[in-house]
C-alpha cells in the first residue's frame, strides 16, 4: 500500500495551457493513400507488363498511367490543401532544403508525376487515334524510370514519419515496409478491379501479391501492437489508444479487419476453389480498410502531450 | 558564441510573468504560446506540493525542427539560436510534427509555424530575452555557453554535481541548450504526470482541435 503514496507516482497536471492535438489530420491520410494507390499501380502494373504482356498488355498501358496520373492528383492536390499557406508552395522548389525528407519527396513526387503525365498522353493518344502515337517508342523507356522512382515516392512519406522525433510510434524501417507494402496491396487490388476478363493466371498472381502484402502488413501492424509497448514508455503510451479500453481501439481493428484480415481470408478462399469473384470484395475491402489502418496510425502519435 | 538558457526551478514561483511578458514582446495571439509555466501537483492529500515549470524552445544543437523544415525557413543563426523566418514558412506543420518538446505552434493569424526565438529581435540590439527581464526571483538565466565567465556557464558548473543540470528529452539526441536546475522527472517527463480532464485549474480546455487558421 505505501508505495502507492509515493509522490512521483502522484504526479496531476494541474495548470496548463491548452496544447494542440491533431496537426496532421485526414488530409494527410488521403495523401499516403491516393499516393499508395498512385505509385502501386505502376509498380504492379509494370509486373504485369513483363509477365503477362501479350494478355492484358494493351489495359495496362492505357490504365496504368491514367489511374496512377489521377490518385497522384489527389495526393498533390491534398498535399497542397494541407500546407496553411498553399501560395508558398513554390518555396519547396525555390529554397530547398535538402535534409528534409519532404523537400526530396517533393521534388521526386513532381518528376514522377510529369512522367506519369507524359505515359498518360501517349497511351491516351494511342488509344483515341487507334494508331502509333510517335512517342510511344519513349513508353517504354519511360515506364522503367517510372517504376524506379515509383519506389522512392512511395517510401518517402516513411522518412518523413521517421524525422518526426517527436512520434516514437514512426520508426523508418517499419514505416519504409509498411508503404511498399501498401503500394503494391493497392495496385494489385485497383488492377484485379480493373481486369474483369483477364485469364485466372494473371488474377492469380494479383492476388498473390494482394494476399502476401495485406500478410506482411498485418505482421508489422501486429508487431507494433503486442510488442511495441516493450521497448519504449511513449511507445505504450501511444499505444494504449488501440489497445482494449482507447479511443481508437474499435477504428484501429476495423482497419485491420479491411485492409488485411478480410483480404488474405477472400485470396486464400478464392486460390483454393480458384475462383475470381471473391477477389473483387478483396479489393474493395483491402483499398477501404487501407485508409483506415493509415489514418489511425497518422493519429494515435500526435494525442500524446509532448512537454 | 552559443546562447543557452538555464530556469532554475527551485526559484521558480510559477507567477507567469515570464509568459505574460513573452505574449506582449512578441505579440503572441490568442490560444498560442512561445512560453508556458506547466503546474504539476505531486503527492498524496496532504503531502502534496505544487511545481512549476516554465517550457519554451530548447533551440537544440540537432534541431529537427530545422532538419524536417522543407525551405529552411527554420535556421541556426551564429550565436546558436533556431530561428525561424515567417516569410518562408509554407505551413506544412512538419516542425510541428518532429520538434519533441511540442514547442511549435502554428499561428493563427500568420498561418505559418513560430516559436520561442529566445528574443533574437532584442538581442540583437543587445538586451535580454522578455522573460528573463520579467522573472521578479531571476530564476531565469541566459547567456553564453561558450564563455566560462558567463552567469549561466557559472550557474551549470555549480550545479552540475550529482546531476543537478538536466534537459528535457535527453534520449532524443537533440542536444538542447536550455538547461533546468531542480528539475524532476515529474516536471520534465510529461509521461510522468497525468493529464486528466476537467482537474485543470481556472480552465477546463485540455486540448486545441484546431490548428492554426486552417
Amino acid at each position: 500500500m505505501v508505495e502507492h503514496t509515493v509522490a512521483a507516482t502522484n504526479a496531476i497536471v494541474t495548470l496548463d495551457v491548452p496544447i494542440p492535438q491533431v496537426i496532421w489530420g485526414w488530409m494527410i491520410t488521403l495523401n499516403m493513400w491516393a499516393k499508395s494507390i498512385g505509385t502501386g499501380v505502376i509498380l504492379v502494373g509494370a509486373y504485369l507488363l513483363a509477365r503477362y504482356n501479350d494478355k492484358v498488355g494493351d489495359q495496362v498501358r492505357l490504365w496504368m498511367p491514367i489511374i496512377s496520373f489521377i490518385f497522384l492528383n489527389i495526393f498533390l492536390l491534398f498535399t497542397l490543401l494541407d500546407l496553411h499557406q498553399p501560395f508558398r508552395m513554390w518555396h519547396i522548389f525555390a529554397y530547398p532544403h535538402f535534409t528534409s525528407a519532404i523537400t526530396v519527396g517533393a521534388w521526386m513526387a513532381t518528376v514522377f508525376t510529369g512522367i506519369v503525365f507524359i505515359l498518360c498522353v501517349i497511351a491516351i493518344k494511342k488509344y483515341l487515334l487507334k494508331k502509333e502515337c510517335k512517342l510511344e517508342k519513349y513508353y517504354d523507356p519511360l515506364l522503367k524510370i517510372a517504376v524506379v522512382l515509383a519506389i522512392p515516392v512511395t517510401l518517402y512519406t516513411a522518412t518523413i514519419m521517421g524525422e518526426a522525433t517527436a512520434r516514437e510510434l514512426w520508426q523508418t524501417p517499419t514505416e519504409l515496409a509498411q508503404m511498399l507494402l501498401a503500394a503494391l496491396l493497392c495496385g494489385s487490388a485497383v488492377f484485379l478491379l480493373l481486369g474483369g476478363k483477364w485469364s485466372y493466371e494473371v488474377k492469380r498472381d494479383l492476388a498473390i501479391i494482394l494476399g502476401s502484402s495485406a500478410f506482411l502488413s498485418f505482421v508489422l501492424y501486429m508487431g507494433e501492437y503486442y510488442f511495441g509497448h516493450m521497448k519504449a514508455e511513449e511507445v505504450a503510451a501511444i499505444l494504449a489508444y488501440v489497445k482494449e479500453g482507447g479511443v481508437y481501439h474499435v477504428m484501429f481493428w476495423a482497419g485491420q479487419w479491411l485492409a488485411f484480415i478480410i483480404p488474405m481470408v477472400l485470396v486464400y478462399f478464392s486460390l483454393k476453389s480458384r475462383s475470381s469473384s471473391l477477389l473483387y470484395l478483396a479489393s474493395v475491402s483491402a483499398i477501404i480498410g487501407l485508409y483506415i489502418a493509415k489514418h489511425v496510425w497518422l493519429i494515435i502519435p500526435q494525442l500524446l502531450p509532448l512537454s | 558564441m552559443k546562447l543557452g538558457f538555464l530556469v532554475d526551478l527551485n526559484l521558480c514561483m510559477g507567477c507567469k510573468g515570464c509568459e505574460v511578458a513573452c505574449k506582449v514582446e512578441n505579440k503572441v495571439p490568442l490560444h498560442s504560446w512561445r512560453l508556458r509555466v506547466k503546474y504539476v501537483d505531486v503527492g498524496v492529500y496532504p503531502e502534496t506540493r505544487r511545481t512549476y515549470t516554465p517550457l519554451r524552445c530548447n533551440h537544440c544543437e540537432d534541431a529537427p525542427c530545422e532538419r524536417i523544415c522543407p525551405v529552411s525557413a527554420l535556421h541556426y543563426l551564429e550565436n546558436g539560436i533556431v530561428n525561424i523566418d515567417r516569410e518562408r514558412c509554407i505551413g506544412c506543420a512538419g516542425c510541428m510534427m518532429a520538434c519533441p518538446y511540442g514547442a511549435i505552434y502554428m499561428d493563427p493569424e500568420t498561418n505559418t509555424a513560430d516559436k520561442c526565438t529566445y528574443c533574437a529581435h532584442r538581442i540583437a540590439s543587445e538586451m535580454m530575452p522578455a522573460c528573463v527581464v520579467a522573472c521578479p526571483v531571476e530564476a531565469n538565466i541566459f547567456g553564453d555557453l561558450d564563455d566560462p565567465t558567463s552567469h549561466i556557464s557559472r550557474y551549470i558548473m555549480e550545479h552540475q554535481k550529482n546531476g543537478g543540470v538536466k534537459v528535457r528529452k535527453p534520449e532524443k539526441n537533440t542536444h538542447p541548450k536550455h538547461f533546468y536546475v531542480g528539475g524532476g522527472e515529474v516536471q520534465l517527463n510529461p509521461l510522468a504526470a497525468k493529464r486528466e480532464e476537467g482537474y485543470n485549474l481556472f480552465n477546463k480546455i485540455t486540448h486545441l482541435d484546431h490548428i492554426g487558421g486552417h
